[in-house]
């Protein structure tokens, strides 16, 4: 492990006791240093927790939250909840796919966006949502998308 | 040892200074939802606004009213005066308002929803007597838009706490029986008696026993428990400390998603309050009771909802089932007695400690006692938050709250129970929203969502989406879920793709069964309930896409045509330039021609095609006679009418 993030997980483990329970904090704590779970990152985390690194992959491969590759700096969410699809989620997405180049999951070559569809976000009365970094946009239309990916550069 | 009559009488004044101030008070809805409409902006202005008129005025953020079609909301008190209720709001007309009303006296009755409180104001009507609120009771949303969150005393002022306060004084057993006696079942979905459950976890053997509050609100298009915990998370957190008491429970969690963000920090400031008066810890109120209570945020995954996947994710592990019994009361976190109720049950167990079971009882039908929240959305014109008795109508919600569908449009159907529940048809509109109605018209409560579905809607295409999440939150323990979702997903592309076949339709029965009965949890047992429900009422659609080719509302892309009619087109231009499949050729003053070998069925073309011309048509399963390549348009029409751009 580089010197520099195995100082950096010891930062994040000296706020735990070393219990089992306490994987998914780490975990969340770590993504939010690291913006995602580098192996050596979760084989540091395996050994304080006295886990086999394969629980420890296991439970990061588990929940959607978890990303195990480096994600870009600015990332996009498009909520695909019931009443955005119902009130055209898919057009949002597929205007954003294209003017990214990229699709659910994926990341531009040059690091800059990442795009991520949330099962719900719960501003379902603002169908159809989008979310870019923590900034929420509702009643999105594909036009709007064109302005929202430019005012964030 | 403080005392709860000081720290009500303390409240109390602090209330009472408020609501009698000589001073105007300004309340600003700063619920999620309410800052993506734009509520930032318009704080800002007001603060603003009052600084430049140099007013002096208390300004208050508070949670959600429920009206979401209104925000951003707002809502002044001058002393003496109603409460007036604002909505719609821009930063400029928020400002103008604040000059206008604090200082001309001119209250805007135009801008105004309605006013409550004391008092009546000329041309503003009473806010509860309107459309939208006159049906519903708040009992779990009781303070929720009217105080601040973040401020105890507001909460306690309104009766909050009195409710644990009456608990300690009595036995457990007799406040279990209270909740027995209130007839209150889980508003999570399935609707088990909350009383027998507690019963059952304070009869089991084992200690230390846990309480979990579950707000792992997963369910797309719900989205009650965001906003009551960002509204009034006391009314909950106060429930659950009853709920300890009377099981004997000296620990718990509140397990609630990591995608609200507000709702966790809200109940952090809560719980920190409640540490400060004496109402959480060791020896709460002096009763000898202690109780400890710790916030664990999810990770993303819908199974967690799930009674024994969020005990295996609190523990640590892949959130995945375990079969049933030994239940959670018996043995749940680490093998020990563990009670796991809903935010929106506990929120409800607060209302009814404090003003008792025969009121609450009041409310509801014969066995489904009290009110449901319901986050109403899709097609209707006053998308909200909204609470209402048990046993009134699916009608009266969607046209009496609601208002009825946008745009002129007709009714198709309403979704309730989210991925396991089901779509309900028009001829099931006088059906009472009650537990058991709703089940045997093979939907679910389930946990509150309810979106409205319109003409525009495909009804294949709505279940397809459904299998697509359930398929993707599939934990992949059970073999007929993990599987079984994926071939009917499979089937449900292929009807939507224009593949279907006429067998498809027995296969997606019988698939439904086994799955249903093939699964440990509720996940796989309700999966299929999207496509039975649809297949029961709107076989016809499903027929229609497998013999026709046809999707009645144009949804599905392999079943929807686009076409330039060549008598309407005037050669502008537009759809041309904004084609991003370039598809579309043509010139100025030629007829537009559409190239159906490139077309990706985006609908930009329709969109952007001006309104005067209207030359885009979308059909299914019908053939319009178009020339093969751009052809001079027929008729000459003045230049302003072409565009120049």
């Amino acid at each position: 492990m580089e010197p520099d993030i195995k100082q950096q997980l010891g930062d994040i483990l000296s706020d735990y006791e070393g219990d089992s329970s306490e994987l998914i904090p780490i975990l969340q704590a770590a993504q939010e240093r690291f913006g995602y779970l580098p192996e050596e990152v979760m084989a540091g985390i395996a050994q304080f927790l006295k886990l086999a690194p394969s629980a420890v992959y296991g439970v990061g491969t588990f929940y959607a939250q978890f990303k195990l590759t480096p994600t870009g700096k600015r990332t996009v969410k498009v909520c695909r909840g019931t009443a955005c699809h119902v009130r055209g989620a898919d057009r949002i997405l597929q205007e954003i796919e294209r003017r990214l180049g990229i699709k659910p999951g994926e990341t531009t070559s040059d690091l800059e966006y990442s795009l991520e569809t949330i099962a719900c976000f719960g501003s379902c009365a603002l169908a159809p949502v989008m979310v870019a970094d923590k900034t929420v946009y509702g009643r999105m239309t594909p036009p709007k998308v064109a302005q929202i990916l430019a005012d964030s550069n | 040892m403080v005392d709860f009559d000081e720290i009500r009488a303390r409240a109390n004044s602090e209330w009472q200074a408020l609501e009698k101030s000589a001073r105007p008070s300004i309340f600003v809805g700063a619920a999620t939802c309410g800052r993506a409409a734009g509520a930032g902006a318009v704080l800002e202005a007001i603060n603003e606004a009052l600084t430049r008129h140099k007013i002096e005025a208390s300004l208050t953020q508070v949670g959600c009213l429920g009206l979401c079609y209104a925000e951003p909301l707002l809502d002044i008190v001058k002393p003496g005066r109603p409460r007036i209720h604002y909505g719609n709001l821009t930063p400029e007309l928020a400002s103008q308002l604040i000059e206008d009303y604090l200082i001309k006296d001119n209250p805007h009755p135009e801008l105004a929803l309605g006013s409550s409180g004391d008092g009546t104001l000329p041309d503003i009507p009473r806010l509860y007597e309107l459309p939208v609120l006159k049906p519903q009771v708040r009992i779990a949303l009781r303070n929720c838009g009217l105080i601040d969150p973040e401020n105890a005393n507001h909460y306690i002022a309104r009766g909050g706490y009195s409710g644990l306060a009456r608990a300690l004084e009595m036995t457990p057993e007799a406040v279990i029986s209270e909740v027995q006696k209130s007839g209150l079942r889980g508003r999570g979905g399935a609707g088990f008696p909350t009383g027998l459950k507690w019963e059952f976890s304070r009869r089991a053997q084992g200690a230390p026993k846990y309480i979990v509050c579950n707000a792992d609100e997963g369910d797309p298009g719900a989205f009650m428990d965001r906003s009551l915990l960002e509204g009034d998370p006391h009314a909950v957190l106060e429930g659950i400390l009853i709920g300890a008491y009377a099981i004997g429970a000296s620990e718990g969690y509140i397990y609630i998603r990591a995608e609200y963000p507000l709702a966790i920090e809200r109940l952090k400031v809560a719980l920190r309050q409640m540490q400060d008066y004496g109402l959480i810890g060791d020896n709460i109120l002096g009763s000898g009771h202690s109780f400890h209570l710790k916030i664990k945020e999810g990770a993303g995954a819908f199974v967690c909802g799930e009674e024994t996947a969020m005990i295996a994710s609190i523990e640590g592990k892949r959130g995945m089932p375990r079969s049933r019994p030994p239940f959670p009361a018996n043995s749940g976190l680490w093998g020990k007695p563990t009670n796991i109720n809903n935010v929106e049950t506990w929120a409800n167990v607060s209302a009814i400690l404090e003003k008792g079971a025969e009121w609450y009882a009041g409310y509801g039908t014969e066995k489904s006692k009290g009110t449901k929240t319901f986050a109403l959305a899709g097609k209707i014109n006053r998308t909200g938050l909204i609470e209402v008795p048990m046993g009134i109508t699916l009608e009266e919600i969607i046209y009496g709250i609601g208002g009825g569908i946008p745009d002129g449009k007709r009714f198709k159907a309403v979704q309730t129970g989210g991925p396991s529940g089901g779509c309900l048809p028009e001829s099931l509109l006088k059906l009472p929203v009650d537990y058991d109605s709703l089940t045997q018209a093979g939907s679910i409560m389930g946990s509150g969502g309810m979106i409205v579905l319109d003409e525009d809607n495909c009804i294949v295409d709505t279940a397809r989406y459904f299998l697509s999440f359930t398929q993707a939150e599939s934990c992949g323990k059970c073999v007929p879920c993990r599987l079984g979702t994926k071939q009917m997903l499979d089937i449900l592309e292929g009807i939507t793709g224009g593949d279907g076949k006429p067998e498809d339709i027995d296969l997606l029965q019988r698939l439904s069964n086994s799955i249903k009965s093939g699964s440990l949890c509720a996940l796989g047992g309700t999966a299929p309930n999207p496509v039975l429900t649809t297949l029961r009422y709107f076989r016809d659609e499903y027929e229609e896409h497998i013999a026709e080719r046809k999707c009645r509302a144009r949804v599905c892309p392999a079943l929807t045509t686009y076409y330039i009619l060549p008598d309407k087109c005037q050669g502008c231009l537009i759809c041309l330039r904004n084609c991003p499949a370039e598809a579309i050729s043509g010139d100025k003053r030629m007829v537009h021609v559409i190239d159906q070998s490139k077309c990706i069925k985006c609908g930009v073309c329709l969109e952007v095609c001006p309104p005067r011309f209207s030359a885009v048509a979308k059909v299914s399963a019908e053939e319009i006679a178009t020339p093969t390549e751009p052809v001079p348009v027929k008729v000459s029409k003045p230049g302003k009418d072409t565009d120049s751009k």
